[in-house]
């Protein structure tokens, strides 16, 4: 029943990615089409109001600089609202204004997609805040990554000068993607009992005569963005292990689908960019493939339970329950596990601390590559990235300049790509190196020995790939992890998607080589192949190490 | 081909190459390539912890220490041997050439006198007298008289070539010897930029710049050399937290494992090897960028005449028209000819032989030869007894019968065609006032070159013909070799737009030329070959010289420039795919003493932690000569599409990038662990 249950999932995704793909294409390719007339007029209303009549195409530059501009007014705007929220509307739980170094965590965390939470939502944020802060960002910085990968694939499949205009890109993404999409997920979520109300928390008198405060609020409109655009920050605390965030089997199963289907669908739409179909399934293949190793991992290790608690005689059959919730069981909980980082969303239905090690590995690797289908945009300009570099230097094997789609893989793009693939371990294990040097760091560490690198390993990874996840377990609200892992969001964000949007504007430029017998070919299963090794042996390798000090480490001493 | 291949063994190459090696020890040598830099710092902190060992505390691993600062120091040492041993084939070769450059002295014309003065005197623009015998004192035009030129000094090859004022046989290059006659030459290069200076610094390697696809590859592996120095910085302090204290030797010998050493030691010396193996092929070429780009050639743009064909028309069949005989047309075909010298009139005379016939030789003795003009496209004998025979164009001929009364036969114009239809040229043959046939003059493709155009194709090369011929004539010729496409009648003007609009579509173009007019082509397209026989314009403008003068080499130069490119390709991703197994060698030795149980991810068995540390050092160190004749060579290749290519090589390289290291570390373990 579980395999079944897995397999129904994944088939419903893989029935998804064409058509959800072939939407997203017929947005972007900006030539007219038939969702003009639904959203036409509101798109027009919007642009007229902000000034933008011609929408001309942008150089990189110009296309970077505008997201980058774009990110950083909602984040002035954000802060104060977080500083402030106590004395603003919105508040019927009189929650006060939030501490500068977690405001700033919180800020940089949803801006950049990550939300990693160091705050508890039912306690500190007020329901203002949570709308206009948490919900706002959850569009925008959803919209701005999908702007920038579509921005990434036009470099790549076209030709000329401009990859687009980014106003455009981030009004679309809205009108014709977030938002109906978020309606319709969140009318499907209050239908299978998601609370969306603007109440406060109810206060109930249990059997025993205590008073019991059950918080409540707009949770069902947040629940369908927090996975359609790969957030992940909870309304409460527990996140999507909440009974009232993810009350059953079959949102959860609606919950894993709305994170997944858009980054999954991403591959097909750069396959219709590309004119080549089969481009975009080469893609999907490889990350389906890191894919179904992952989850096969995790729900294996889990299935398997606890070996030192198992050898203390507790029936195995059940798995390892630890910090599941029975109405998911095993197979429903890694799954999840699999998809929330593997989307790099951060969305838990289960807590990952008490993952079996090897269970554990999982989603920690799966953030380290952040290419097995990834965040929203991310994950398909990372591997795109890595075929470029797959092709870079198994092209070289056919005896030509490498060149992918055509256009020649020159110093420049190798020397972006090379701040691309040097900037994420460098965010990952220094500060984790750094956090174990001082006592700033090693004080919050809840575990001793090879679970406590495990630990910081995850919580600096999940910000580096803007995934969000907490490993939880971590005692991370002190201005050390605020500061230290809202830099590491930051970097984690920008560095990339600049360098990438600057390969993009210096492929944009190139005449495409034409297709020859002599030509490497990266539409086939070989390239599949030549891709995931590529992501393994340069992504996976670099972490290694210190995933063998971690997870591994605690697997073997544990058996 | 010549005879200037030198052995790779040659005993003072290789002694020189040792020393080489040291001398470039020097840090700021070796700071050009960083993954050899960061090895040779290791080296030094090593060699310091093993000098000092009370100073870092590290008095009882002297020996472990030791051995691996001797095993990095032969690492870096084995790295920058690969590089000298490629230069040293370059620089015994520049040293011969040096030695044809001594002074030599020149007469210059002053005025209408001339003076003896030192080569090195002369100037652009000076006249020079040189006569049998003497060196030609620089580069420069013949613009009087006629010499035989010993050029071996250049080309290695021994016969004498022609050199003559005016047309495109008059450019002479300094150092080369007048073997007969006397020239008047015009100094075309100022001292220190003439032919020979420009080939001994490129066969020197002194002012080698890394091509473009080479600094990609270098960033890429600077990039994951800093990544790799990332991961082992970061890992002590990890690893302290769970006690695991980590000795800066074993941290270095991860480090070192890690970088791509094997492609980092070998990168400069396939790049000088691929260069000097077009060099063998006494093909010169003016950067390491032009030997890539011949192997990027999606077009190559082949002159039919030379390159293609022969291009002497050879007669290869007597057509008789109505009224005569194939006796009586030969024999006239023969009498018109015996004193002709071109090609053509030669080949009639073989014609004769193989089709056994025979003609009254005895009457040519006193007749007189009548040679081909362009206005009377005629050529032929006047007989003693009056009788004027004349071969040449068909329409010429008819027009110079009917002149004399004569009539045309019927048929004439359907076998000339007929002739024209197969690619051939028709020459009428007449004696007087009558025509008796046409002469078949095929343009005889060169053995081979179908087969080879094969090849091109399966390797993705579009292959277009251009020549003066008429379509019809060309198409013929076209579909005999198997090229893809023709340009018939085509000017030299022609050629460039071809170029022009195959790079519009971005393509990649190579052709091959040697006239003056081919200069701007050659120098628009992105290889071009020019031959040695050609003019100083040609040369000049092309971007390789083929010292030979043979054009169908350009097929042979694109395969070395991919074979270039896929050993560089080839040998990365073997050094990449190395890391796997070294990763299996060392993680577990790191952590063994403290965490027993990763025992178990010493899946090759390794004696003890300090043995495996050293065996995966040691193949890390060794591969590097082991795979220097690979680098110098090339990997094999052969002309094959791309995908089959690919798989090839993957299972060869990448494959065997996983497995060869497994393999070689378990057997060095076997060993070393004996001592320790």
């Amino acid at each position: 029943m579980d395999i079944l249950q897995l397999l129904i999932v994944i088939g419903v995704l893989v029935l998804l990615v064409k058509p959800l793909g072939s939407y997203v294409y017929h947005v972007y390719s900006n030539e007219p089409n038939r969702t003009d007339r639904v959203f036409g007029w509101s798109e027009r209303i919007i642009y007229s109001v902000i000034g933008l009549k011609s929408r001309a195409g942008m150089t990189w530059k110009k296309y970077a600089l505008s997201f980058l501009l774009t990110n950083i007014v909602l984040v002035a705007i954000s802060y104060l609202i977080l500083r402030f929220q106590g004395g603003l509307p919105g508040n019927p739980n009189n929650i006060g204004g939030m501490e500068q170094t977690l405001s700033f965590n919180t800020v940089i965390s949803f801006i950049t997609n990550t939300n990693l939470q160091h705050y508890s939502g039912e306690t500190g944020l007020s329901y203002f805040s949570q709308m206009a802060v948490i919900m706002m960002m959850m569009f925008t910085s959803a919209a701005t990554g999908f702007s920038v990968a579509i921005a990434f694939i036009r470099g790549l499949t076209s030709k000329g000068t401009t990859i687009g205009n980014f106003f455009e890109d981030f009004v679309k993404s809205h009108t014709r993607i977030f938002l109906p999409l978020a309606v319709l997920v969140t009318l499907v979520l209050v239908a299978l009992h998601v609370p969306q109300t603007f109440d406060p928390n109810i206060t109930a008198t249990t059997l025993e005569g205590a008073t019991q405060n059950i918080a409540i609020g707009p949770v069902a409109s947040l629940e369908s963005i927090k996975h359609l655009g790969t957030n992940g920050g909870g309304f409460f605390g527990v996140n999507s292990a909440h009974p009232f965030e993810n009350p059953n089997p079959l949102t959860n199963v609606i919950e894993i689908l709305s994170m997944w289907a858009l980054p999954a669908s991403l591959p097909y739409v750069f396959g219709r960019f590309a004119k080549n179909r089969k481009q975009g399934w080469v893609i999907f293949s490889a990350m389906m493939t890191l894919f179904l190793v992952f989850l096969a991992t995790v729900y294996t290790a889990e299935l398997h339970g606890n070996p030192a608690l198992n050898n203390l005689g507790v029936d195995a059959s059940q798995g390892s329950m630890e910090g599941k919730e029975v109405r998911f069981g095993i197979a429903q909980s890694a799954l999840f596990t699999a998809v929330t980082t593997a989307a790099t969303t951060g969305t838990v239905n289960n807590m990952h601390d008490t993952l079996t090690p090897i269970g554990g590995l999982v989603p920690l690797a799966e953030m380290m590559l952040n290419v097995v289908f990834g965040g929203k945009g991310v994950g398909l300009i990372n591997m795109l990235m890595y075929a470029i570099l797959g092709v870079f230097i198994a092209g070289l094997m056919v005896g030509r300049t490498p060149e992918f789609l055509g256009r020649k893989i020159e110093p420049r793009e190798m020397k972006l790509i090379a701040i691309a693939i040097l900037a994420h371990p460098f965010i990952i294990l220094v500060p984790t190196a750094i956090a174990f040097l001082t006592d700033l760091g090693q004080g919050s560490i809840s575990n001793a020995g090879f679970h406590g690198i495990s630990q910081v390993l995850y919580e600096y990874t999940s910000s580096a790939a803007n995934n969000g996840s907490g490993f939880e377990g971590l005692a991370d609200n002190t201005p050390f992890w605020n500061i230290t892992t809202g830099l590491v969001m930051l970097f984690g964000r920008y560095i990339s998607m600049i360098a990438m949007l600057a390969v993009a504007g210096s492929l944009v430029r190139k005449q495409p080589v034409p297709e020859t017998s002599g030509t490497f070919r990266t539409d086939n299963v070989l390239f599949t192949g030549i891709l995931v090794g590529t992501v393994l042996i340069i992504g996976a390798l670099t972490f290694l190490p210190a995933v063998v000090l971690g997870p591994i480490a605690e697997y073997l001493t544990l058996r | 081909m010549t005879t200037k291949r030198k052995s790779m063994l040659d005993s003072a190459i290789l002694s020189r190459a040792v020393r080489d090696s040291f001398i470039k020890l020097n840090p700021l040598t070796m700071m050009k390539n960083p993954v050899m830099f960061v090895v040779e710092v290791g080296t030094l902190v090593v060699l310091l912890m093993t000098l000092l060992p009370g100073y870092f505390g590290t008095e009882d691993r002297v020996g472990f220490n030791l051995t691996v600062f001797l095993i990095l120091l032969f690492t870096v040492l084995f790295a920058n041997f690969a590089e000298a041993l490629a230069e040293g084939r370059g620089k015994a070769q520049a040293d011969s050439l040096k030695k044809s450059k001594q002074d030599i002295t020149a007469n210059k014309m002053v005025g209408n006198s001339v003076k003896q003065v030192v080569s090195t005197e002369l100037r652009k623009g000076d006249m020079v007298i040189v006569s049998q015998g003497e060196m030609i004192p620089g580069d420069g035009e013949v613009i009087e008289g006629l010499a035989s030129v010993d050029e071996s000094a250049i080309t290695g090859e021994s016969a004498p070539v022609i050199k003559e004022a005016g047309g495109d046989f008059s450019s002479v290059t300094g150092g080369t010897r007048v073997v007969s006659d006397q020239i008047k030459v015009r100094i075309m290069s100022d001292p220190g930029e003439s032919f020979i200076d420009r080939m001994i610094s490129l066969v020197e390697g002194a002012k080698r710049q890394k091509t473009p696809n080479e600094l990609a590859l270098n960033t890429l592996l600077t990039s994951l050399t800093l990544i790799f120095l990332i991961v082992v910085v970061t890992l002590a302090p990890i690893a302290k937290y769970v006690g695991v204290e980590l000795d800066v030797p074993v941290l270095i010998a991860l480090l070192v494992c890690l970088i791509p050493t094997t492609i980092g030691g070998l990168l400069s010396a396939i790049g000088i090897a691929g260069m000097d193996r077009v060099t063998q092929f006494n093909v010169l070429a003016m950067s390491g960028k032009a030997v890539e780009a011949a192997g990027d050639i999606n077009t190559m743009i082949l002159d039919k005449t030379g390159t293609i064909t022969f291009g002497n028309r050879m007669a290869s069949d007597f057509l008789p028209v109505k009224g005569s005989t194939i006796q009586e047309l030969g024999e006239w075909a023969a009498l018109s000819s015996a004193k002709d010298e071109t090609p053509e009139g030669r080949s009639v005379l073989e014609l004769m032989k193989t089709k056994q016939l025979s003609y009254g030789a005895e009457q040519i003795e006193q007749a007189s030869f009548i040679p081909f003009t362009a206005e009377t496209r005629m050529s032929g004998t006047d007989l003693p007894d009056g009788r004027k025979v004349r071969k040449g164009a068909v329409d010429a001929v008819k027009k110079w019968v009917l002149s004399q009364g004569g009539t045309i036969p019927t048929d004439l114009d359907s076998t000339g065609e007929s002739v024209a239809v197969l690619g051939g040229t028709p020459l009428a043959v007449s004696v007087d006032n009558r025509i008796l046939g046409i002469i078949y003059l095929k343009d005889t493709v060169k053995p081979g070159m179908q087969e080879r155009f094969a090849e091109l194709r399966r390797m993705g090369i579009k292959t277009i013909m251009c020549t003066g011929d008429n379509p019809l004539t060309a198409a013929t010729i076209a579909r005999e070799a198997g090229v893809d496409d023709f340009v018939a009648e085509s000017r030299p003007e022609d050629k460039i737009a071809l170029i022009k609009r195959e790079q519009a579509a971005g393509s990649l173009v190579a052709m091959t030329g040697d006239g003056t007019n081919d200069a701007p082509a050659l120098a628009q397209a992105d290889v071009g070959l020019a031959m040695n026989s050609g003019t100083i314009a040609a040369k000049e403008a092309a971007n390789m010289i083929d010292l030979d003068s043979d054009p169908s080499k350009i097929i042979e130069v694109v395969a070395i420039g991919k074979q270039l490119l896929m050993t560089r390709g080839a040998l990365t991703t073997f050094s990449i795919a190395n890391d796997i197994a070294k990763y299996f060698a060392i993680i577990p030795a790191m952590f063994m003493i403290a965490i027993p149980q990763m025992d178990v991810l010493n899946i090759m068995k390794l004696g003890s932690p300090s043995s495996a540390i050293l065996s995966a050092l040691i193949f890390n160190a060794v591969i590097i000569p082991l795979l220097i004749p690979l680098a110098m060579r090339g990997v094999a290749y052969k002309p094959m599409n791309a995908s089959k290519l690919l798989s090839k090589n993957l299972l060869i390289y990448g494959l065997g990038g996983v497995i060869a290291p497994f393999i070689g570390i378990k057997l060095l373990d076997l060993i070393v662990h004996i001592w320790i």
